[in-house]
């Protein structure tokens, strides 16, 4: 992929500088027939003779699918267009979405000599990005310096989204930002006719290729594509006042402490999951290792998140509490329709007995689950799928009781569970850290193996103790860190950890 | 009904003489078959005709009204089978199918006809599903010409050669008595352009009158000693009637100079590349127009020997830009060449590669490799001593994710498959086959389910050495398509005779789905032309079937579930067959969406659906794209810096078809989805209830939220 493309400029013909040839990389799905079909139109009613080309077969279920066009002005014989686009000789590359914009650039499409590239910043993940346990999502910023590098011009912003946002499909605002960029000799009325002509959505394609095109004109100014929104982290609080002078009594500690962002945030976390007395314990666990911080917050940063996410556990009692908030249902209101329309909500939830028995006071728990033909009973009692609907008030009282069991959750047997856990993880990390602060922050990482619920909850239990064990045979090694973050990764890249078991061995045959 | 409607493009097609029509090949093609006075038409769907099937299917009025017969054949070999009826009489037929899968399974009945011989033109309109975009192995369907003896068009890619190429077809039939396969690549098959119309001709004796006045030649038939006398009448007679037909008529082209000292030769759908080739080495203008001479093969099959001989003699080199392999056009031309006196060199293969598609770059670079062979002062100054490199392209092979094709959003399939994946999790792995339609996409991630495909309608059959069953039971898939096209007896059939002890399931959509959504005998829908609604189930009981589940809801995992583990678990050793039904979302909505809009816009109580995934719960462990790998089910970064891992995320396009619900519920996975139903134009007892209970509800919410903290982001 790394050879240069010779580039040809022989004493071609003339009128061979007048063909035009431009590129469609989209995905299957997004209209790239339509777009070619607008493009094809306006070329011929500007008196131009078009040729267009697709590859449709089952590329166009979902998968990547490519669209070409060669054009040129009539003349009193029919020009030879190729069929297909030639590495190095493409005049205008439009891209549907951000990697295709990279497949575009890889494929050879897009070269720095001659290539208007239009392409949206948005993404549609491939199933390989998504179905990783961990983030598989591949990064935007290769494929940006890429087009920046190889580009004649650029042009790039989020289309999908303009579009949406008028209420049309990526084709109209990609065709927007076509008419803009001037790459073809064609005017902008000549654009809009091809959209009237072809008597479909007319309005919303219209006013999307409006907005793509005012877009256009006003980013060729801008410095820098925005590939991501920034992270927020302004809240407000409410609460009774008397609440709320005590909570800010915390947040005050909080941000006392080396890290104060990510502390502040960890204590909203674990104050809203419980109480203001958990969000003390919080801060106390803090305290015990912004001792050993090195100066650079680094160990309090990542205790202050891991900490925090492992006090907030995923029971029963935080999903009912969170599926039974204001706002919630406002949330899903403005998503789901505009208007006043009544909304009915189904909630999907599968108990086990387990999870049942976690919620009960500690010593009723481990005496059930001592004894386990009890506890075979209780799972073939609730261990079905449940449907709620939470727009009904039988539902919804269900959720509203198990969700109010908050009061009572510091009794439960999972909460026992789940403090023992922390209590020992958290030992293991401070103690690290008073030897070896980056191998206690890698340590502290691994707390995000553990997610999930049922089954899932249980294999990444597995994973982190897996992982933990490994690393306290590689714990008086120079490079343990790294060793560690390794095998972190290996075990978030598949779900059973067959990458993690690979790692293990490795680790292994050299421990032992 | 299909995908794709050509209602209003049919129309066109009555274009008369003096109209120019424009638009895409498969309707040029359409529109040529009427202007030569066609008799019959009909084929079997598959990329890149599959339009052309449906194209016919939406001009039946106009065929009618023409007195042609159109038939939509049950499979490729029906299709060609049909050509039989130009073997006695005297009438065009033209049937279109899918190369070289297509021609595979037609070659029994094309070496049949091909032995008879016809009277009347019979062409086979094949898409050669080759290169960029196919769904198939790559071969080549110049083999079945090769070995049956029929002969083999292939024009360039332009609309007026490709509808002058019908009637070249026909014309070269009837001069020889030889079917005639005219070759369309993928990209020629949906190029767009312009050509002049001609009348459209209703055929001389139509397919009724020849019924009146039934003939019968016995010596066509198949049989000793007329075969023997057949293959002697292709050799002495037809080839060289076809040859001197090509030469009279002037098929195939000779562009640019009278003579050079090189030349190319080339397929005449490789005719457009070669050129483009040539424009950027400045040796052809915009028109064409090439300093280099030209031999351009609108036949590939047979050469034609004194064609060749002219074109060579004199010239140092030609090159055979031939693209598939083996080269058979290239050892044609080699025997040729040697047989004569001549000491022309021959190139082809050795400058070109040997497999693969000839994409503008290779073609580029194998045309200046033998340019720079003997004429490098012929090359542009730059291409001897490039002074200008391009920056290397930036290495994004590990960034840019493949993407191959899956199921749509809301797919039937997909909670079959996840059903199979969790019956898989609870009795271990199992030997699956697979077979071809959209099914097969289960064999990519997330599902990676069945392994080989031996062919349509054949997943069954190709499991057929694991009948005998053992510890595990074999699991094979196929789809209604086909099931039809000849799963039926092949697969089910050799089962059932076999006593074979393992399960298939049929995946019926209701329609051959991979191929567009056209109708099949399963199908739901009434077509006012064809029979459907003839159950899958019905079927399977009459070639003696006896164990049979139906499931009319796919959607439903848990049932799936339990199916797989039943028909893998029971005592029962005959075979076992899982019909699962539901209709193809992709069709199911094009049907109901506009429905279900009137019918908000009538003022009717719809509930649309929709699900989504609530962000705090989701822990982002992604299990649930595992069993699903919907386009609408996405993760996404949070805005929180607590969390490291994207979640889960639904978005617009979700059409609430149900999986998610139900794979969290059978998976047991996690708490996060919801399903949230828009109810339009609710009754006034429904409104005044929701008002109610909701008023309740935000009472509660409020009440609860009085008495602790409560955060929100700023600016809510």
């Amino acid at each position: 992929m790394n050879a240069p493309i010779d580039l040809v400029a022989g004493p071609r013909d003339d009128k061979l500088q007048s063909i035009i040839k431009l590129a469609i990389l989209a995905v299957g799905g997004q209209g790239g027939g339509v777009l070619t079909n607008w493009i094809e139109s306006l070329a011929r009613a500007e008196g131009y003779v078009v040729q267009a080309t697709s590859v449709a077969g089952v590329a166009q279920r979902t998968g990547a699918t490519i669209y070409y066009i060669e054009m040129a002005p009539a003349g009193d014989t029919e020009p030879v267009f190729s069929l297909a686009p030639t590495s190095g000789d493409v005049d205008i590359m439009i891209a549907a979405e951000m990697m295709e914009a990279g497949r575009a650039i890889m494929r050879g499409f897009v070269t720095p000599d001659r290539t208007t590239l239009i392409a949206s910043t948005h993404r549609a993940l491939a199933v390989s990005e998504k179905m990783v346990p961990g983030d598989g999502i591949s990064a935007p910023e290769d494929v940006l310096e890429a087009a920046k590098l190889m580009s004649d011009r650029l042009i790039m912003f989020d289309m999908d989204q303009l579009a949406a946002e008028n209420g049309s499909v990526i084709s109209s605002s990609l065709f927007g930002a076509l008419a803009a960029s001037g790459a073809l000799p064609f005017s902008r009325d000549a654009f809009e006719q091809a959209i009237r002509a072809s008597g479909k959505a007319v309005d919303t394609s219209l006013r999307s290729f409006a907005a793509a095109f005012d877009r256009t004109e006003a980013s060729e100014s801008d410095a820098d594509p925005v590939l991501s929104a920034p992270r927020r982290n302004n809240h407000h609080v409410a609460g009774p006042a008397s609440v709320l002078s005590d909570w800010q009594a915390l947040e005050a500690e909080a941000l006392a402490l080396p890290a104060p962002q990510m502390a502040t945030l960890g204590l909203r976390k674990v104050v809203d999951f419980q109480d203001l007395t958990y969000g003390r314990e919080y801060l106390d666990r803090l305290q015990q290792f912004s001792g050993h911080d090195t100066g650079d917050t680094k160990l309090c940063e990542t205790a202050a998140k891991h900490v925090a996410n492992a006090m907030c556990y995923d029971d029963i009692i935080r999903v009912a509490d969170l599926k039974t908030r204001q706002g919630r249902f406002n949330r899903i209101k403005a998503e789901v329709t505009p208007g006043d329309a009544p909304i009915n909500l189904t909630e999907f939830f599968h108990p086990r007995g387990e999870e049942i028995i976690s919620l009960l006071p500690a010593g009723l728990g481990v005496w059930i689950e001592a004894r386990p033909r009890l506890a075979a009973w209780i799972d073939r009692r609730v261990n079905k799928g449940r449907r709620l609907r939470t727009h009904r008030l039988r539902g919804f009282l269900t959720l509203y009781f198990l969700g109010g069991l908050r009061r009572t959750r510091r009794k439960s047997l999972r909460h026992k569970i789940e403090q023992d856990h922390l209590n020992a993880w958290q030992a293991t990390c401070l103690e690290a850290a008073s030897q070896n602060v980056p191998l206690a922050i890698e340590l502290l990482k691994c707390r995000r193996l553990i997610k999930g619920y049922s089954d899932t909850h249980a294999r990444g239990l597995s994973k982190f103790s897996r992982v933990m064990d490994a690393a306290s045979l590689v714990a008086d090694r120079e490079d343990a860190p790294q060793w560690i973050e390794r095998l972190r990764e290996a075990a978030l890249r598949d779900e059973h950890g067959e990458k993690l078991d690979g790692a293990i061995q490795t680790v292994r045959s050299f421990a032992d | 009904m299909a995908e794709r409607s050509f209602k209003k493009e049919v129309e066109e097609l009555r274009a008369g003489a003096g109209e120019t029509f424009t638009g895409e090949g498969i309707l040029a093609l359409t529109k040529a078959l009427l202007e030569n006075g066609v008799g019959y038409v009909g084929g079997y769907q598959g990329a890149p005709i599959s339009h052309l099937m449906d194209v016919l299917a939406d001009a039946q009025e106009l065929l009618q009204e023409l007195d042609v017969r159109y038939e939509a054949n049950a499979s490729e070999a029906a299709a060609a089978a049909m050509l039989a009826a130009s073997v006695h009489y005297p009438i065009r037929g033209a049937v279109t199918f899918k190369g070289p899968v297509g021609v595979n399974v037609a070659s029994d009945a094309l070496a049949n006809l091909s032995s008879s011989g016809v009277a009347g033109g019979a062409i086979v309109i094949v898409g050669e599903d080759y290169g960029e975009g196919s769904s198939i192995m790559q071969e080549r369907s110049h083999a079945f010409a090769m070995k049956s003896q029929f002969w083999l068009m292939d024009p360039r890619p332009n609309l007026p050669s490709i509808v002058k190429s019908v009637g070249d077809s026909f014309e070269l039939s009837e001069a020889s008595n030889t079917p005639v396969m005219l070759m369309v690549r993928i990209r020629a098959c949906h190029v767009t352009g312009s050509f002049e119309c001609r009348d459209n001709q209703r055929p001389d004796l139509t397919v009724e009158d020849a019924l009146s006045n039934p003939r019968r030649d016995w010596n066509r038939v198949v049989l000793p000693p007329m075969s023997y006398a057949h293959e002697q009448d292709k050799i002495t007679t037809r080839w060289p009637n076809a040859q001197n037909h090509i030469m009279e008529r002037g098929l195939n082209e000779v562009f640019g100079p009278e003579s050079g000292e090189l030349g190319i030769i080339c397929q005449g759908g490789m005719y457009n590349g070669v050129i483009r080739s040539l424009q950027r080495l400045g040796l052809a203008d915009l028109y064409g127009n090439t300093d280099i001479p030209i031999y351009c093969l609108n036949v590939t099959y047979p050469l034609v020997d004194e064609e060749v001989i002219r074109f060579a003699t004199d010239k140092k080199a030609v090159l055979i830009v031939e693209e598939g392999q083996p080269e058979f056009i290239e050892q044609g031309l080699s025997t040729i060449l040697l047989r004569s006196d001549l000491q022309t060199m021959l190139h082809g293969k050795d400058v070109f590669p040997m497999a693969g598609e000839y994409t503008g770059q290779i073609m580029f670079d194998s045309i200046v490799a033998f340019l720079r062979k003997y004429a490098p002062e012929d090359l542009p100054g730059q291409m001897r001593a490039p002074n200008q490199p391009l920056p290397a392209i930036p290495d994004l092979s590990k960034t840019v994710p493949i993407r191959p094709p899956g199921f749509c959003t809301g797919c039937p399939e997909r909670p079959i498959f996840a059903g199979l994946k969790l019956a898989q999790q609870e009795l271990g792995p199992h030997q699956i086959s697979a077979d071809i339609g959209c099914h097969l996409f289960a064999a990519l991630p997330p599902f990676e389910i069945g392994g080989a495909t031996m062919g349509y309608g054949l997943g069954p059959a190709s499991n057929a050495a694991f009948d005998g069953g053992g510890e595990k039971r074999a699991i094979s898939i196929i789809g209604d398509g086909g099931f039809w096209h000849n799963g039926l007896s092949s697969s089910i059939g050799n089962m059932v005779f076999n006593k074979s002890d393992s399960v298939a399931v049929i995946v019926d959509n209701y329609y051959s789905a991979a191929t567009g959504g056209q109708d099949v005998l399963s199908s739901r829908a009434d077509n006012p032309s064809k029979a459907t609604q003839n159950p899958i189930s019905k079927a399977l009981e009459g070639v003696g079937v006896k164990w049979i589940r139906q499931i009319d809801h796919t959607y439903d995992v848990g049932k799936m579930r339990e199916t797989f583990v039943e028909a893998l678990t029971t005592d029962y050793d005959g075979p076992k067959v899982i019909v699962a039904s539901s209709e193809c979302m992709l069709n199911r909505q094009r049907r109901e969406k506009p429905a279900r809009n009137k019918a908000i816009n009538d003022g009717k109580r719809i509930e649309v659906l929709r699900f989504g995934v609530d962000e705090d719960i989701c822990t982002g462990d992604h299990a649930c794209i595992r069993l699903s790998g919907c386009p609408s089910l996405s993760v996404k970064h949070l805005d929180d810096p607590l969390r490291d891992d994207p979640v889960a995320a639904i978005d617009q396009t979700c059409v609430g078809c149900g999986n998610c619900g139900e794979v969290a519920d059978a998976a047991i996975l996690c708490p996060s989805f919801y399903r949230a139903d828009v109810v339009h134009n609710p009754g006034s007892l429904e409104r005044w209830w929701a008002g109610w209970s909701g008023r309740v509800i935000s009472w509660l919410q409020v009440r609860r939220a009085s008495k602790r903290l409560t955060f929100t982001e700023a600016g809510q």
